[in-house]
Parts: structure tokens; C-alpha cells; sequence
């Protein structure tokens, strides 16, 4: 283990080169395989704490492989997902699409088990720029402005890491490592480095991108976009933010945010996509909390969350692939047709509302205990209305809407609706089994925990909390049923923050129109009369220089640039999936070759 | 299986719904009767049947309050931003 060191990153940026190679019948089981090699990887690196992969990079010691708890119950449960979300993307032919979803796990991988904050940003950058394949692969009309608003917005919030990156090396006389941060004396590189993290775990007002892109995203890339860029923030907040007090509030506000808007929502995908950022704001409230319990608390959410949002986006998903909306404006009393996707939905439900024996319960709970402990009473409070929330609409609103309610389906959508392939079937019921499990056996995830003998002394299972847990879910369904007319979805979208960048763009470009573009003809009429007569003598001189001296002497060298240029050609057909597999395998042998060095 | 049962269930709505509101009303007398009160850590959480109350408050605080934001202008045509 000392000696051979793999980070499981290269083992997913392998199979990712080597899956669009393979024949046809070969894939399906290279699909089930890649994902499980990485997953046995990152298990047999338990009990072995340390540093791996340190190389030096120029004056830098770059740390690829920090292995301790904290990373290592992360990488468990994104590998795990990881194969669920493969399994369940099975039926998918261009084998493009599963490869660009692995690079993206990678990112993700890499991010986890990093040491200093180059090696963070290279996974960071690499996470954002595969997963947009993700959103461009549903070759909507509409998907490759989705895409290109995600990529910018994450440029941007890795303009403001880098930034703080910067800073932090000047200020410290070149420290890159990535560790607590300091955040009793936070500067001004704290901050930056703060919102490129935040903005990854879509804390307002930073948060508009996400249900921009996840509701626009491919049924199977949704999937895995719901579980790694929001949670791999996560860990790095708990890694370097711990007891940053200003993200109680924020963590609180994302909870409530993300409540509110899910009540107005009428795609089942863009209202679990709110519900993301309101389960995160539990996470983010807890690394601000930063004690033991509260620690463990967001690693256990995170855990948890990674696979019963997996599941309720597989649910939701298979509905949108089998009748081709997930509107419920368009949808309703599909329990005849769709019952099993119906009870693995239901279960995922359960699990987000944390109901006694499900995941959620065992997660949830201990990052409210840690807020009434620390004495953030408002907090623990506002967190447990958001709980009611949570159940309110991802337990009882979106199976409700869907499988019963007044049925809303066209006659072509009643008709297509069965339920999914088997291998989607599969992931859904892997996930649901693995949400009771957890839920019902706590040492299984208690044990991963970073602080395991806090978590062990913690038992969420005492009457008082399961009286609680239950007054509150089922007195919200009291009020849910008694409430229904109101809850009646509407044909509409939500404005959110993306406005700004939506709407304010299309200011700019009037804007631009106008007032700019004058003064630009303005200046080119100028231009015309004054400069282009003298120029264009003088490039009839440069032609004339130029074919009768230049030319004799380079023309072999000419000759020679054009057949490396038709050799290019080939390289850069412009074909989007050969160009991606290029970079992946540029990636993975920049990778191999810092290895070596 | 499952749609018999769903089938079974709905048939009989006036019973499931007096069952349902029967095991509401015991989880509150089991509350307020049995549940130690130990674990508490606000006077709020001593009144007897507390979170049956919150939860039903919260649940419709949630809805109006949301409903009446979104309805100042927040919700809008499908197509607003197709133009």
C-alpha cells in the first residue's frame, strides 16, 4: 500500500480513453467494471492514512493523494455513485457520454484527495469543463445556451479561487497546502477562496446556476451532476472552512431558499434541483457550526445525500425518458403505469424527509443536535421547518403530482409511460436498498465518519427524537393534504438570480447596439478615409516583397508547414468526442508522466 | 402487486384517511404521555405536543407564504426567456 499508491482518478480517466475503443458487447461490462476498480481502490485505502503521489512540480511540492477520513468517506460514497449512476446510464449508446461523466468523477476524485490548492484547482477546472458535456449531450435547442451559462458562471467562481489562491501564496511567502485556513483571522484571499468554494455549493446569490443546468441536463448526466460538484464544495468547505461562523447563516438561508422555490416549481427536476440547495445549506450550516458532531454531521449528510438525491433524479429522470416531460402540469396518475419507479421515488422521498429507518434520519440529525448543542437555537429551529419542507415537497408534492393527482397526461404520454430498462431499474434499487441500509444500521456510516468516536457516543434513535421527527412529517402531510388546492402545479417557470445574466445580458447587447456601435461606424468611417489608402499602398508594396524575396527563400519550409498542417487537420477534425478523449488522454498522461518524474 | 395495493387502498379512502387520523391523534397522546422530555433543550420543546403544532404551522406558513412571493411576479410565462 505504502509502495503502490493509485489514485482512482487515473483508473476512471483510463477507462474513459479506453470505452469508446472497446467493441460494442465488450461495453456494458467495461461500464460496471471501471467504477467498481476505482470503488475497490478507494476501499482498500482504508486504514492506510497518509500522504501519496507527492511530486515536485517546478518549486512546488504538489500532494495528489492526502489520505485520511475526511477524504477517504467522500471518495467512498462517489465511487459508489459513480458505479450506480454507470449502471443506471447503461442503456446510453454513445459511449462519449459515459466517458465525459467519468472525467467529471475524476475532477471530482482529484479534488478529494489533493494536498494543495494548484492540484485542487486542476480537478476543479477539469469538473467544470466535463460535466458541461453533460448539459450540451441533450442536444436541445435550448442546451447549448444552458451549458455555456453553467460554464461561465464556474469560470467565474474559479477566477475568484484562483484569485484567492494568489493572494493566499503572496501573503503566506508561498504556501499552496490545502488545509484549515485560518478562519479566526480571515483576509481577503479567506474570502475569495471562500466564494469559489461556495459557489460550487450554490450558497446564494451564488447559487442560480444550478437548477439552470441540472434541469437542462441529460436524464443519466443529471444524475451524476446532482452528486458531485455541490458535494465535492462541501468537502472542501469542511476541510478548510470549519467553524467559518458566517456560513451558519448562509447554510440556514440556503435551506430556506431552496423550500420556498421548490413550492413554486412545476418540473419535477428543476423543484429536486432546489431541493439540493436547500439539503447542501444542512451541510454548509454544519461546517460552519465546525464542532466534532457537527463535522460528522455534514460528511454523514453529504453521504447520505449523494445517494438518495442520486435516487430521486433517477426517478424523476426515468419518467422524463419514458414519457418525455417531467412537468407535472403534464403528468398525474401514473401508478398504473410506472409503480415500481413510483416506490423507488417514494423511497427516496422518504429518505430526503428523513423518516425513522431511512438515510436521511441518521444524517439529518446530527447537524441539527450539533446546532442546538453549539447553542444556535434560531438555527436548529429554522432548520427543522426547512425538514418539513423538504417533506412537504420531495415526499409528498412530487409523488403526488406524478402517480396520482388528476391525471394531466396527453394521451401520447399515457401511452409511452411504462416503467424504464431493466438496467435503470437496477441502479434505482441498489440506491433504495443502500438508503435503508444506512438508515437502519448506523455503524455502517457512523464507523467512515472523520470523528468516529463522537459519532459512535451520538444514537439518533431515542424516543424524543423519533416522537419529534414524526409529529413534524406527519402533521405537514395533514397540512399538505388539507392545503392541496393551493399546491396545484402551475404552468410556470420561476424568476431566480440567473435573471441578472439572462435578462442583463440582453440589456448589454442593446446597449451595445446602440450608443457603442454608432461611435464604433463613427470611427470606422474616420478610419476609411484617412488610414486605409496610405495602408493598402503599403501592402502592395509587403505583397510584392512578399512573392518575389520571401517567398524563394521559405517556400521549402512552406511546403513543409502544410503537410504537418494536413497532419493537424486530422488531429482537429472538429469532431467534439475526439477532441474530448485528446484532452482526457493528454490529461491522463500528464498524470503518468508526473508519476514518473 | 403494487397497483393492486394502491387499487385496494383507494378503494377504501374514507377508511385510510379515519386511520390516518387516528395514528395522528396517538402520536401526539404518545408524546405527551410517554416521551421523556430529557433530551430537551428549550422550554418551547417541554409544551405537550410541540412539534405537531410546528410541523402543521410550518407546513402552512411554507405554502402561503411561497405562494404569495411567487405570485408578486416571480412566476411567470414558460417562455419568457425564449425571445
Amino acid at each position: 500500500m505504502t509502495d503502490l499508491w493509485i489514485h482512482p482518478s487515473i483508473i476512471l480517466l483510463a477507462g474513459a480513453v479506453i470505452l469508446p475503443l472497446l467493441p460494442a458487447a465488450l461495453r456494458k461490462i467495461f461500464l460496471v467494471l471501471v467504477p467498481t476498480l476505482a470503488f475497490v481502490d478507494v476501499f482498500t485505502m482504508q486504514g492506510h492514512n497518509g500522504s501519496f503521489g507527492i511530486y515536485q512540480f517546478m518549486d512546488w511540492a504538489v500532494t495528489f493523494g492526502r489520505v485520511d477520513s475526511l477524504s477517504l468517506v467522500f471518495a467512498y460514497i462517489m465511487t459508489l455513485m459513480c458505479i450506480i449512476g454507470s449502471i443506471y446510464g447503461m442503456h446510453v449508446k454513445e459511449s462519449i457520454q459515459h466517458s465525459t461523466a467519468w472525467i467529471y468523477v475524476a475532477g471530482s476524485l482529484g479534488v478529494i484527495f489533493c494536498g494543495d490548492y494548484l492540484t485542487l484547482f486542476l480537478f476543479w477546472e477539469m469538473m467544470a469543463f466535463s460535466s458541461v458535456f453533460l448539459i450540451w449531450f441533450r442536444k436541445r435547442q435550448r442546451s447549448p445556451g444552458a451549458g455555456y451559462r453553467y460554464l461561465l458562471v464556474h469560470t467565474a467562481g474559479g477566477l475568484m479561487l484562483l484569485a484567492g489562491i494568489m493572494l493566499r501564496y503572496q501573503a503566506t511567502g508561498g504556501d499552496i497546502s490545502f488545509g484549515p485556513i485560518g478562519v479566526g483571522n480571515p483576509q481577503v484571499y479567506t474570502y475569495l477562496i471562500m466564494a469559489g468554494f461556495i459557489l460550487n455549493a450554490a450558497v446564494p446569490p451564488l447559487h442560480a446556476w444550478l437548477p439552470d443546468a441540472y434541469s437542462e441536463a441529460t436524464v443519466t448526466g443529471a444524475v451524476f451532476m446532482c452528486a458531485f460538484t455541490t458535494k465535492t464544495a462541501v468537502y472542501a468547505l469542511a476541510r478548510g472552512f470549519a467553524g467559518m461562523e458566517i456560513l451558519v447563516p448562509l447554510g440556514v438561508i440556503m435551506a430556506l431558499y431552496g423550500v420556498v422555490y421548490a413550492v413554486l416549481e412545476n418540473d419535477a427536476r428543476r423543484l429536486l434541483a432546489y431541493h439540493i440547495i436547500s439539503q447542501v445549506g444542512y451541510m454548509v450550516t454544519a461546517v460552519g457550526i465546525g464542532t466534532q458532531l457537527a463535522i460528522n454531521g455534514a460528511c454523514a449528510h453529504a453521504f447520505a445525500h449523494i445517494l438518495y438525491k442520486g435516487l430521486l433524479f433517477m426517478g424523476c429522470g426515468s419518467v422524463l425518458q419514458m414519457t418525455g416531460t417531467a412537468k407535472f402540469t403534464e403528468l398525474g396518475g401514473l401508478y398504473k403505469k410506472m409503480p415500481k419507479t413510483f416506490v423507488y421515488t417514494l423511497i427516496g422521498g422518504l429518505s430526503i424527509s428523513a423518516f425513522p429507518l431511512f438515510s436521511g434520519f441518521v444524517s439529518k440529525a446530527m447537524i441539527v443536535a450539533a446546532g442546538f448543542e453549539s447553542h444556535y437555537y434560531w438555527a436548529g429551529f429554522l432548520l427543522m421547518l426547512a425538514s418539513a419542507g423538504t417533506f412537504l415537497h420531495t415526499g409528498l408534492k412530487v409523488p403526488y403530482f406524478i402517480w396520482f393527482g388528476k391525471n394531466n397526461c396527453s394521451r401520447e404520454t399515457w401511452d409511452k409511460a411504462k416503467d424504464p430498462p431493466a438496467n435503470m431499474q437496477v441502479a434505482m434499487f441498489i440506491a433504495s436498498a443502500l438508503c435503508i441500509f444506512v438508515g437502519c444500521y448506523t455503524p455502517y456510516l457512523y464507523n467512515m465518519l472523520p470523528f468516529p468516536q463522537a459519532a459512535a457516543n451520538y444514537n439518533p434513535y431515542i424516543a424524543s427524537h423519533i416522537s419529534e421527527t414524526l409529529q413534524i412529517l406527519l402533521f405537514t402531510a395533514l397540512g399538505f393534504f388539507l392545503l392541496l388546492k393551493k399546491l396545484t402545479p402551475e404552468l410556470t417557470i420561476s424568476l431566480d438570480l440567473d435573471w441578472f445574466y439572462r435578462k442583463g445580458g440582453r440589456l448589454f447587447f442593446r446597449f451595445a447596439e446602440n450608443p457603442v456601435q454608432k461611435t464604433d461606424s463613427a470611427v470606422g468611417d474616420a478610419w476609411n478615409t484617412m488610414g486605409i489608402v496610405p495602408l493598402m499602398r503599403l501592402s502592395r508594396f509587403w505583397a510584392w516583397f512578399d512573392w518575389n524575396i520571401i517567398d524563394t527563400i521559405v517556400d521549402g519550409a512552406a511546403r513543409g508547414m502544410r503537410s504537418i498542417g494536413r497532419g493537424l487537420r486530422l488531429v482537429q477534425n472538429g469532431r467534439l468526442q475526439v477532441n474530448i478523449i485528446s484532452m482526457a488522454l493528454l490529461m491522463a498522461l500528464a498524470l503518468v508522466a508526473l508519476a514518473r518524474a | 402487486m403494487i397497483v393492486n395495493i394502491i387499487d385496494f387502498l383507494r378503494a377504501r379512502m374514507q377508511a385510510v384517511v379515519k386511520i390516518c387520523l387516528v395514528l395522528l391523534a396517538l402520536l401526539v397522546v404518545w408524546d405527551v404521555v410517554f416521551v421523556s422530555k430529557e433530551e430537551a433543550h428549550t422550554f418551547l420543546e417541554r409544551i405537550p405536543g410541540f412539534w405537531s403544532l410546528f410541523g402543521f404551522i410550518a407546513c402552512v406558513l411554507i405554502i402561503i407564504l411561497s405562494k404569495w412571493f411567487g405570485h408578486l411576479g416571480i412566476m411567470t410565462k414558460e417562455d419568457y426567456y425564449d425571445d
